[in-house]
């Protein structure tokens, strides 16, 4: 049966379903102009898994244990599901360690510099310069034959752990377990950690994003790369759709606000965050997929996306510890350093990875 | 470059680059093999837009995409 999908009408409405679910979501609770960010909510695990220990980012957030459970469900169905592994993954890890490194400099991923537009933040079109930027220097590297190599099959188990360990993890936010009164998991009390919508509301989100996302094969780094190689804009139109109607339903909601100052969760140093979400946009280009859809292929089976989405949670912790992540105030005391870091690691790998190209 | 091109296990988008490579180079007719149903549909995406063919066969978890113009 052919994928009604992975269609033009299936990415469209795809885009329509996340944008408008996005900013539901905060209207139930969730932080504004946040909705469903990979990036602030694999930071938010991090936190309450005790791996940075900011209380006002702490919370095992059901949307992404449903991204990838409700992608691993329906690739079993619909017979995708495959396990395998095997493509640069130590380097992978780290490019997930830089992503998340440069998307907390900016504060969000791919997918909430879009919910931030559509909610008015102007810091937002500024990240997505740099978002395209960092995608175009990627895009360079993979012209001129850049490949982490192949992947291989493997055996059924190997897909599991991951889909296993987020199903733990949802088991356990559900019942609220904590190891002692003041142990992990810990719960934020106050700040973005502890707005949230409801646990079922949030979880069931998440599973019908992860799944329509694995069916129409949504990728927010795709959309732009795709446009640079090929000029091919069948992502794209996902993407922009998801802006219009988070920003329809953000209007409808009351949520619009523009401007530059105060925006909720955000900052207004345009160089960095500029170069934090350029930083992103390489990484995500080297290793093939944004936040969200490295999440989707996780759930496939794939283990080379499940290394880079660990990697982004050891991130989240390296740059809360390290004071790399920004506040509304600007970026944290070493986050500049730590970015160029990044872009040097990038560069390393983009340069040497190649394959001949004859 | 061959007239088979084997992407099988290359992450995304290099199977598209591969092919996009292969039609720049004046190839008509040839076969890119891939080993999973997105790659799959991005090459055809690809090949079509280029105003070529595509038929695939498939052999355990190979896709054959036999191009031709």
């Amino acid at each position: 049966m052919k994928n009604i999908f992975s269609s033009k009408w299936g990415i469209i409405a795809t885009g329509a379903i996340i944008g408008i679910l996005a900013v539901t979501l905060q209207k139930m609770g969730n932080p504004a102009n946040m909705g469903i960010c990979v990036a602030c909510f694999e930071r938010d695990i991090a936190g309450a898994l005790g791996l940075h220990r900011a209380d006002v980012v702490q919370y095992i957030r059901p949307e992404i244990g449903g991204f990838v459970l409700g992608s691993f469900a329906i690739a079993l169905i619909k017979k995708e599901y495959q396990p395998r592994a095997g493509s640069s993954t130590i380097l992978r890890f780290f490019l997930g360690v830089f992503a998340m490194i440069g998307a907390l400099v900016f504060l969000g991923c791919p997918w909430r510099a879009l919910l931030r537009l559509s909610g008015g933040d102007w810091n937002a079109i500024v990240g997505l310069a740099g978002l395209i930027a960092g995608i175009a220097v990627g895009v360079m590297f993979l012209k001129n034959g850049f490949s982490l190599g192949r992947s291989y099959k493997q055996k059924m188990s190997s897909g599991w752990v991951f889909p296993a360990v987020m199903a733990a993890l949802m088991i356990m936010v559900a019942i609220g377990f904590r190891v002692s009164e003041t142990g992990p998991l810990f719960y934020s009390v106050k700040g973005p950690g502890s707005q949230r919508a409801p646990f079922i509301i949030s979880i069931a989100a998440g599973l019908f994003i992860g799944a329509i996302a694995q069916r129409s094969r949504f990728c927010t780094m795709g959309s732009l790369r795709d446009i640079i190689i090929a000029k091919d804009f069948h992502l794209a139109s996902g993407v922009v759709t998801l802006l219009v109607f988070a920003t329809v339903f953000n209007f409808i909601y009351g949520q619009f606000k523009p401007g530059f100052d105060g925006q909720p969760v955000a900052h207004t140093v345009h160089l960095w965050n500029f170069l934090g979400m350029a930083l992103s946009g390489l990484a995500f280009a080297l290793a093939g997929g944004c936040p969200g859809r490295q999440l989707i292929l996780s759930g496939e089976g794939d283990s080379d996306a499940a290394v880079f989405v660990v990697g982004m949670i050891v991130g989240a912790g390296i740059s809360h510890n390290f004071l790399l992540a920004s506040s509304p105030a600007g970026p944290g005391a070493f986050g500049p350093a730590a970015v160029i870091i990044g872009f040097v690691f990038c560069l390393i790998v983009g340069f040497t990875m190649r394959e001949k190209v004859s | 470059m061959a007239d088979k091109i084997d992407a099988r296990g290359l992450s995304c988008p290099q199977p598209v680059v591969l092919t996009q490579k292969a039609i720049k180079d004046g190839k008509t007719e040839f076969q890119v093999m891939v080993d999973s149903e997105v790659s799959k549909e991005n090459v055809i995406r690809c090949i079509e837009k280029n105003k070529f063919t595509a038929s695939v066969s498939v052999e355990g978890d190979t896709f054959t995409i036999s191009v031709s113009k």
